[in-house]
C-alpha cells in the first residue's frame, strides 16, 4: 500500500555526533528511512534515544554529521538562508511545550496573520484574511471572535496546542513534525489533539511525523511505526505489525511499560537502572 | 474493619484572589484511606486535585485558606493547626508529599546527602552526620536506589533517577501517608514504571501505610489505585473501586473521561475516542445546579436548577447526579 506512494522524505546513513574525542556521543547512528506522502509515521523510543535530534535534523535546525536527507527524491540543500526559508515552507513543527512556543508580546491575530503572510497572502483584502483565520480556528474548534484580542498566556495548554494546529492548517506544509505534542497536556485533551492531527492529514494530505515515547499514542495515530533505540532504528513496519507482533525485545519492553487496562501490567520485571 | 489511616470529613478550602473573590477549589470533600490501600484521584487540569493535596497536608499559605472540615491522620486531627506547626511536626513524619515537578525540587548546588541532612535536621536537630548518612543509606538501599547517589549532585542524575531520589527523600522520616501528585507525568514510560514499582514496593513492605495518587493518566491510575475518586470543579463526582470506575462509570463526566483512554491493545484503533466538549466552569461563580450540566450530553432542566448531592449506588460507591443509577445505565447503553 505504502510502496506505490511517492517518497516525501528519506534519509541514508543519517548520523549526528555531538562533541569530540573522549566526549564523543553519537546521538543518531546511521539511520535509513523512507517517509511516504500522506502517511503518519511515528518515531518511538525512550528518553535519550535520539528522537528529538533526528527531528531537528529533519527540520534543518541541526546539520547532520554524516549521511544525506532527500526531500521529494532530491538531495536536500539548505546551506543558504534563502534556501532554508524555502524549505521551511514545506516542513513545519509542533513542539512539546505549547507555553513557550508563542511570542508572549504578540496577540493571537498576529500569530495567525504571520502564517498567512508566509503563504504569500500579505496583500489579500482584510475580509479574506479574517475569513481564512476563522476557517483555521474553526478547524480546531476554537472561536476566532473570542481569540482575536487575546495574548497566548490567556489560553489553556490544550487551547494553545490546538492553535498550533490551526497555524499548521493555514501554512499547509507538506510535512509536519510533531515532537511529543501531547506530553504537556491533560490526558482528557489528548484525544482531541490527536484527532485534529489525523484530520489535518486527511484533509490536506500532509505527511505527519509523530515523535513520542508512549507507544500507545503511536499505535492510535500512525500508519507506520519506527522504533528507535540508542540512535538506531531497531524495528519498523506498519503499526499493527510492530505493536501487535513485535520482534525486538526492546519493542516488547516499550509495550510492556505502558499501563494497560484489559491486560495485567506486570511490575515484577522492572529492573532499577 | 481496619482503622482508616487518613480520614477527611467535609473539607472545604478556598483561594482568595487579589480582588477579594473566593474560589472554592475544594468543596466539601470527604475521603478515607484505609491501611495498605491506595486512593487515586482523577480529573482534568484545574479541577482541584493539587489544591486538595495541599489542603490535606494542612499547607495553608495565602492565598489558600482553610474554611472547614476535619483531617485525621491516624486519629490525630491536624485541621486546626497553624501551617508553621504543621510544617515542623506533621509534614515528613505523618504525611509526605511528592510534587508534580519533583525533579526541580533538588538544590543544584548541594549533594543529595546534604539535602537529606537539611530535611532531617529541620525536624530533629539532634541527628549527627553519621546517623543521617547511615539512615539515608539504609532507606536508599531498601528502595532500590544505589547508595552512590547520595554523594552526587542533581545534574549528574537522569530524570527518572532524580524523581526516585526525591521520593526517597520525601519518605526518609517514614511518614504514614504519602501524597503523590503526578509523580510520573514528566517521565518517559520506562522511568514511570520504575517509579510506580518503587511506590508499590514501599506500600507492600509497610514502609508507608497509605497513599493518595493523583494523576490524569487513567490507565496508570487503574493499575496503581484500589479506589478511584473522580473530581470535577472542586467536587467529588464519583467514588468507586478502580474496576468499577474504569469499566462501569456512573457519572457522565467519568464516562467521558474513560472514553479518552489510550492503551496499546489490539482493539484500540477501532474505537473512536471521545473527548468531552467545552471547558470546566469558572469557580469564582460556579453554576447553581450541577457543575457539569453545561458539558453533559444527558443534561436536562432539573440539572441546572438545584445543586446535586452525592448519592450512593451501593455502600462503597458514590456519584453526584440527579439521574438515578438504573436510568443512567439505560442511557449509556442506548448511546453506545
Amino acid at each position: 500500500m505504502a510502496t506505490d506512494k511517492k517518497l516525501c522524505l528519506s534519509g541514508r546513513g543519517v548520523t549526528k555526533v555531538f562533541g569530540i574525542g573522549r566526549q564523543k556521543l553519537t546521538a543518531v547512528d546511521h539511520v535509513d528511512f523512507d517517509f511516504h506522502e500522506g502517511e503518519i509515521i511515528s518515531i518511538v523510543g525512550e528518553s535519550g534515544s535520539g528522537k528529538t535530534t533526528l527531528a531537528k535534523m529533519l527540520l534543518g535546525l541541526l546539520s547532520s554529521s554524516e549521511g544525506e536527507i532527500y526531500f521529494q527524491g532530491q538531495k536536500r540543500d539548505i546551506r543558504s538562508g534563502r534556501k532554508r526559508q524555502e524549505y521551511w515552507k514545506n516542513i513545519q513543527a509542533i513542539f512539546q511545550d505549547p507555553f513557550s512556543a508563542y511570542n508572549t508580546f504578540h496577540k493571537i491575530d498576529t500569530v495567525l496573520l504571520d502564517c498567512i503572510r508566509m503563504r504569500g497572502g500579505k496583500h489579500l483584502p482584510q475580509a479574506r484574511k479574517v475569513e481564512l483565520m476563522e476557517e483555521a480556528c474553526g478547524f480546531v474548534n476554537l472561536k476566532y471572535a473570542e481569540l482575536t484580542h487575546k495574548y497566548p498566556f490567556e489560553l489553556s495548554g490544550g487551547q494553545m496546542q490546538r492553535l498550533m494546529i490551526a497555524r499548521i492548517f493555514l501554512l499547509k506544509p507538506k510535512i509536519l513534525v510533531a515532537d511529543e505534542p501531547t506530553s504537556m497536556i491533560d490526558a482528557c485533551s489528548r484525544a482531541t489533539i490527536l484527532d485534529y492531527l489525523m484530520k489535518l492529514r486527511d484533509e490536506t494530505g500532509m505527511t505527519l511525523i509523530f515523535i513520542t515515547h508512549d507507544i500507545g499514542l503511536a499505535y492510535y495515530v500512525s500508519d507506520t511505526v519506527y522504533i528507535m533505540e540508542r540512535g538506531r532504528f531497531v524495528e519498523h513496519g506498519s503499526a499493527d505489525s510492530v505493536i501487535l507482533r513485535p520482534r525486538e525485545p526492546y519493542t516488547r519492553r516499550l509495550i510492556s511499560d505502558v499501563p494497560k487496562i484489559h491486560e495485567p501490567w506486570d511490575l515484577s520485571t522492572v529492573v532499577f537502572a | 474493619m481496619p482503622n482508616p489511616i487518613l480520614e477527611v470529613r467535609d473539607l472545604t478550602t478556598r483561594y482568595i484572589t487579589r480582588y477579594k473573590e473566593s474560589v472554592y477549589a475544594v468543596d466539601h470533600v470527604s475521603l478515607k484511606v484505609e491501611e495498605g490501600k491506595t486512593l487515586g484521584i482523577a480529573g482534568e487540569s484545574g479541577c482541584g486535585k493539587s489544591t486538595l493535596a495541599l489542603s490535606l497536608m494542612g499547607y495553608y499559605f495565602p492565598p489558600l485558606h482553610y474554611m472547614g472540615g476535619e483531617i485525621l491522620i491516624d486519629g490525630q486531627n491536624i485541621s486546626g493547626m497553624k501551617p508553621d506547626v504543621v510544617r515542623k511536626s506533621i509534614l515528613g513524619r505523618e504525611i509526605a508529599y511528592i510534587p508534580q515537578a519533583a525533579m526541580n525540587a533538588l538544590n543544584p548546588t548541594r549533594k543529595i546527602i546534604d539535602f537529606i541532612g537539611d530535611v532531617v535536621r529541620a525536624h530533629d536537630p539532634s541527628w549527627n552526620r553519621q546517623m543521617i548518612y547511615d539512615h539515608a543509606r539504609k532507606t536508599f538501599e531498601m528502595l532500590g536506589l544505589p547508595a552512590e547517589v547520595l554523594q552526587k549532585y542533581p545534574v549528574e542524575l537522569s530524570g527518572g533517577m532524580k524523581q526516585r531520589t526525591v521520593i526517597a527523600v520525601a519518605v526518609i522520616l517514614s511518614p504514614k501517608v504519602l501524597i503523590a501528585d503526578e509523580p510520573s507525568s514528566a517521565l518517559d514510560v520506562t522511568s514511570q514504571k520504575m517509579v510506580i514499582k518503587m511506590l508499590r514496593d514501599m506500600m507492600e513492605s509497610g514502609f508507608i501505610k497509605g497513599m493518595i495518587f493523583i494523576t490524569h493518566e487513567l490507565p496508570l491510575l487503574y493499575n496503581v489505585a484500589d479506589e478511584i475518586m473522580v473530581m470535577y470543579a472542586g467536587q467529588i463526582v464519583e467514588h468507586a473501586t478502580a474496576k468499577q470506575a474504569v469499566f462501569d462509570p456512573l457519572h457522565p463526566y467519568s464516562k467521558g473521561l474513560m472514553g479518552s483512554i489510550i492503551v496499546p491493545e489490539s482493539g484500540l484503533r477501532d474505537i473512536k475516542l471521545t473527548a468531552i466538549p467545552g471547558v470546566p466552569p469558572n469557580l469564582k461563580n460556579p453554576p447553581a445546579g450541577c457543575r457539569f450540566a453545561e458539558r453533559c450530553q444527558y443534561a436536562r432542566a432539573v440539572c441546572r436548577g438545584t445543586s446535586v448531592a452525592l448519592s450512593a449506588a451501593d455502600p462503597n460507591r458514590l456519584y453526584r447526579c440527579v439521574v438515578p443509577e438504573a436510568e443512567l445505565r439505560r442511557l449509556y447503553q442506548s448511546g453506545d
